[in-house]
């Protein structure tokens, strides 16, 4: 790691007013993905914003039938709300099945939306269920939010607050996991939120999170695993690397999305 | 058996250190005006260096000095070795290109060495080595295996024309043509061994120190076996004269075989802590450093062919295999590939004719030396695999073809330079099949497949040659060194005892083995034995431990060393008994005179050594005996492995849903610390048959997994509970019986494992690592 000068602001406000003024700054919230970096010399910020502290991004409250979760709020927090839980249990199962325990217990949903990691679990239920992302300038919804592979919407002196998720009648999340590092090879998210079916694909796609519009036409037509059936993927979109090709990539995304059809009880 | 003796289920002595943080690795170990070293390492995969500009570097903060190959041209150390000698089968000898602890003129894979810079602080180090102006030429680079001998393939070391090393035959090619010929069966594969990375927990480290007015040298390495590290380091590479170095290897944490070899990091820091003045410099591996330079395993392209009769009766097999040897010839890089593996193509069968070929090639890759198995595993797939083929191609039972052709009667001489002396493979056969009810198959099968699961089932009836080696026998097929061990048993005045051997533990759990050993012999407490091990200055010498040939080898020293220790004893006791000696007997910690009630505590025989106020004329006082064991032969470890498991076809993603290993592996000292040792095998062999596989680049030589985010390592959800037991024949070659059971685990479960994928999904064709893509894929083309 290189020399940096670590900052560690006690509200939100503060911590804007730093990023605004300082140069070549990285926001710094559980660190499980720029720490490594960071440690490999692939990162090198001279500047490091900890939002670790900052009390007024942490929390879960579930009113008027949204689920709101601070962006500071880690993977082991949502998975362990009984209101996530009651509320969205697709969600709660989503951040459990996050890396490892030690990864959930430092990674926050907002360090891992803001990093839109293509492979990551939470961009699919943010897009999947429709939320909005708060932050500090504005609220983005979730379909303006994704701009393709680590980029989104934010710009540089914009922080995430919170994540407000309006919750659906129904949810589920089916991933295959990467074996070598567990991230999504495919994991699909679906989602009945006032009548209207979305479905959210994450680690399949080459160019991140996307919604798989023919997939949400059919189921809704009829939410049922079959009604997918004859649907393909397309391949041409798919990431394709040393862990599987694009085709087989396209199959796992149909696959995991019959899945979480079927759970979708 | 005593509550500690041999056969006790003996809580590992060592673990209370390890488990509580207080095992002694070498990055722990903190000299006075230490240095730390940091390496300026290729980016390319072949590349000639033009120029190497260290000026910036020099200047930096803390900075101590920048090497280069040139200093280590100038001080006139020589290059890295390779100890065994392989002849072609045109009678030449194997063509070894230079390797320079730190590269000079060129650079031969991603990872290579190319300067070394020493700072006060590794962050100052490390700095400073981002400063190293390395100016390169690059040049084309060839990794694959199957492309290195290729007309336009890029050339890596002149001596080596079209990058082959060796061209090595075994076996008599035209008694196995014919046989080919005239067979009624022919089963043909074409066979990828995969590309393994050992990782070991504690990656590699060293720390160089050279004390001017002594003119002495201290190592301390993560070594496997430091004696051998003393004497190449000594003997060739030439740093310093054997007895002005010591090297000591203290707790090392895992091997795997990768810390067998001696590598340029080692010898770079023994060199510069002489050229800095005599200050310590040490270096420890990074993970990421770890994947590109820790020495890689098997590498294998092979067409291999089975010839049977019309009855199934095996005829003749052979095989034609291009070994990747990586960019430069690691230690024992060219016995792995050629008599740890074409000497076992045999099996457990009858095979009357075998041939194999294996072509070493160089390519611009990590070099590749034994891991884990070490050509055995390699030569069990090739057999397993092509006895499974040929079941199904017959229409025959895979057991029932096994147990057609095994080996029954011994010693038995394969075509293929061993000569097995014991086993029971039919015995081993029998107790897999009813531990995994295989009459039950069918009826699971159908169950899954009303779930939609594809049901299989695989066997491996594995054996290899451990107790690595009679030296004689290994002398005349090339190896440089004799591979017998040596042991000193240390008696104290009090009656405690001091083992101290040449086998070297690095998690195999010696410190408690080994003194069982004692236990049972002297009928002394585990807590009044100390084995001691992994430091020249105090074992007299050793061959350290590799192969799984700790307890058959290095114990067998012990027990000559005992031998030794008992008869004098026992001379002592009858003197002191006023006794016939050959009355005496030892029995529970106690010297007895046979029929009476006369008898002393071994205590009070060793006290009355020291003393010497009364022993018989003539004798020497002390209790104190060394001995060196040299085999007699191989031991042969063996036994059968079934695998069955669940492919999802949907996902590709294949679950192992039994696993039932029985070995032979003579005697037993430990029966938990050998399901230990065959569990954490296992699991290396199910990753190498699922989930393990380096990848590079096919045109940049680039390392593609290089990180836990790329190269899968099975975690222990991926790995089921396994069925584990034995069937014992004693080895007869040495005393204790033993066989060896390090190695069996990784070497009989892969077949196991791509039979039991390929007979669930229907689909011969599958190479390791059998991801759930590649099986996916499989699936959908069968």
């Amino acid at each position: 790691m290189y020399q940096t000068t670590y900052h560690r602001p006690s509200s939100v406000t503060e911590a804007a007013s730093l990023l605004a003024s300082a140069e070549d700054v990285k926001l710094l919230a559980g660190g499980q993905t720029l720490i490594p970096t960071m440690k490999q010399r692939l990162a090198a910020p001279a500047n490091l914003i900890d939002l670790g502290k900052i009390a007024e991004l942490k929390g879960i409250t579930v009113s008027g039938g949204t689920v709101t979760i601070g962006a500071g709020t880690t993977h082991a927090e949502v998975n362990t709300s009984a209101d996530v839980k009651a509320a969205i249990p697709a969600l709660a199962k989503l951040a459990g099945g996050i890396g490892d325990p030690h990864v959930r217990h430092l990674g926050t949903i907002g360090g891992s939306v803001a990093n839109n990691d293509p492979a990551a679990d939470y961009p699919s239920a943010v897009l999947g269920l429709g939320a909005t992302v708060v932050t500090t300038k504005r609220e983005i919804p979730a379909d303006d939010f994704f701009a393709g592979m680590f980029t989104t919407a934010l710009d540089e002196d914009e922080i995430i607050v919170r994540f407000v998720f309006p919750v659906p009648e129904k949810a589920a999340y089916a991933k295959f996991a990467n074996p070598a590092s567990r991230y999504a090879m495919a994991g699909v998210f679906v989602a009945v939120t006032g009548g209207t079916v979305r479905v959210a694909v994450t680690g399949a796609g080459s160019d991140g999170v996307f919604r798989w519009a023919d997939a949400e036409a059919a189921l809704a037509g009829t939410m049922t695993p079959a009604a997918l059936d004859g649907l393909t993927a397309d391949a041409s979109a798919m990431l394709s690397d040393i862990h599987g090709d694009a085709a087989y990539r396209a199959n796992l995304v149909k696959v995991m999305a019959k899945r979480a059809v079927a759970a979708l009880g | 058996m005593g509550l500690e003796g041999i056969g006790a289920r003996v809580v590992r002595k060592e673990d209370k250190r390890f488990i509580t943080g207080r095992g002694k690795y070498t990055d722990d170990i903190v000299l006075k005006d230490t240095t730390h070293g940091v390496f300026v390492r290729s980016p390319h995969a072949h590349a000639k260096i033009l120029s190497i500009d260290t000026a910036a570097a020099l200047a930096a903060p803390g900075v101590i000095a920048v090497l280069t190959g040139a200093d280590l041209a100038g001080d006139r150390i020589g290059g890295l070795i390779c100890g065994w000698m392989i002849h072609s089968r045109d009678g030449s000898p194997m063509k070894a290109g230079a390797h320079p602890a730190i590269a000079h003129d060129r650079v031969r894979h991603v990872g290579d060495q190319v300067a070394l810079v020493i700072a006060e602080t590794k962050a100052e180090a490390r700095d400073a080595a981002e400063l190293v102006e390395v100016e390169y030429e690059t040049l084309p680079a060839v990794v694959d295996p199957a492309h290195a001998m290729d007309a336009d393939a890029p050339q890596l070391h002149d001596v080596a024309p079209n990058n082959l090393i060796f061209d090595w035959v075994l076996g008599d090619e035209a008694a196995t043509d014919a046989a080919f010929a005239n067979a009624a069966h022919v089963v043909e594969l074409d066979i990828i061994n995969n590309r393994l990375s050992p990782n070991p927990m504690e990656p590699r480290s060293a720390i160089g120190y050279y004390d001017p007015s002594e003119e002495h040298y201290d190592l301390y390495t993560t070594s496997q076996n430091p004696h051998v590290a003393r004497l190449v380091l000594s003997a060739f590479i030439g740093i310093a004269p054997e007895h002005k170095l010591r090297v000591v290897a203290p707790d090392v944490g895992g091997g795997f075989g990768a810390k067998i070899y001696i590598y340029p990091e080692e010898t770079a820091c023994l060199w510069a802590s002489k050229r800095i003045g005599g200050r310590p410099v040490k270096w420890t591996s990074e993970r990421a450093e770890a994947f590109l330079t820790d020495c890689h395993g098997r590498d294998h392209v092979t067409k291999a062919k089975l010839a049977l009769a019309a009855d199934g009766t095996f005829l003749a097999l052979r095989s034609d295999t291009i070994a990747n040897i990586g960019a430069y010839m690691s230690t024992f890089s060219s016995a792995t590939p050629t008599y740890l593996h074409g000497t076992l193509l045999s099996g457990q069968y009858v095979i009357p004719a075998i041939f194999t070929n294996v072509k070493a090639v160089y390519t611009n890759t990590t070099p590749v030396d034994a891991y884990r198995g070490a050509g055995r595993p390699e030569a069990t797939f090739i057999v397993e695999r092509l006895v499974e083929t040929a079941a199904r191609q017959l229409g025959m039972d895979p057991a029932e073809l096994r147990r057609k052709n095994f080996i029954r009667s011994f010693p038995y001489q394969t075509p293929v330079i061993l000569t097995y002396d014991a086993g029971d493979f039919e015995g081993n056969l029998d107790k897999a099949l009813a531990a995994v009810d295989y009459a039950g198959f069918a009826a699971r099968k159908a169950e899954a497949k009303a779930r939609g699961k594809l049901r299989g089932i695989g066997f491996s009836s594995y054996i290899e040659a451990c107790g690595i080696a009679p030296s004689q026998a290994v002398g005349s097929l090339g190896s440089g060194v004799g591979l017998w061990e040596s042991a000193e048993v240390r008696v104290n005045p009090v009656g405690s005892v001091e083992i101290l051997t040449g086998s070297h533990s690095h998690g195999q759990g010696h410190e408690t083995t080994f003194a069982q050993l004692v236990n049972e012999r002297l009928g002394i407490g585990m807590e009044n034995i100390q084995i001691v091990h992994g430091d020249t200055d105090k074992v007299q010498f050793g061959m350290g431990t590799y192969g799984s040939r700790s307890g058959a080898v290095g114990m067998s020293a012990i027990v000559k060393a005992l031998d030794k220790v008992e008869a004098k004893a026992k001379k002592i006791a009858a003197h002191l008994m006023e006794a016939s000696e050959a009355d005496i007997v030892m029995e529970g910690g106690e010297l007895k005179v046979a029929g009476t009630d006369k008898k002393l505590p071994f205590f009070q025989v060793a006290l009355a050594a020291y003393t010497a106020h009364n022993l018989p004329a003539g004798m020497e006082p002390g209790l104190k005996e060394g001995a060196f064991y040299d085999p007699t032969n191989f031991t042969y470890p063996a036994g059968t492995y079934i695998c069955e498991v669940e492919v999802d076809p949907d996902t590709g993603k294949v679950e192992i849903v039994q696993f039932v290993a029985v070995d032979d592996f003579g005697r037993i000292i430990n029966p938990m610390i050998v399901e230990g040792q065959v569990h954490g095998g296992l699991a290396q062999g199910i990753g190498q048959a699922l989930m393990e596989g380096v990848s590079y680049d096919p045109q940049s030589g680039q390392l593609l997994t290089g990180s836990y985010m790329d190269y899968c390592m099975p975690r222990a959800d991926d790995v089921p509970s396994f069925k584990v037991d034995h069937v014992t024949t004693l080895c007869p070659g040495n005393p204790l019986g033993m066989k060896g059971c390090g190695e069996a685990g990784a070497i009989g479960s892969p077949p196991a494992v791509i039979n039991a994928i390929t007979d669930a999904i229907g689909n011969n064709n599958l190479s390791m690592p059998a991801t759930p893509a590649k099986v996916w894929a499989a699936v959908h083309a069968a």
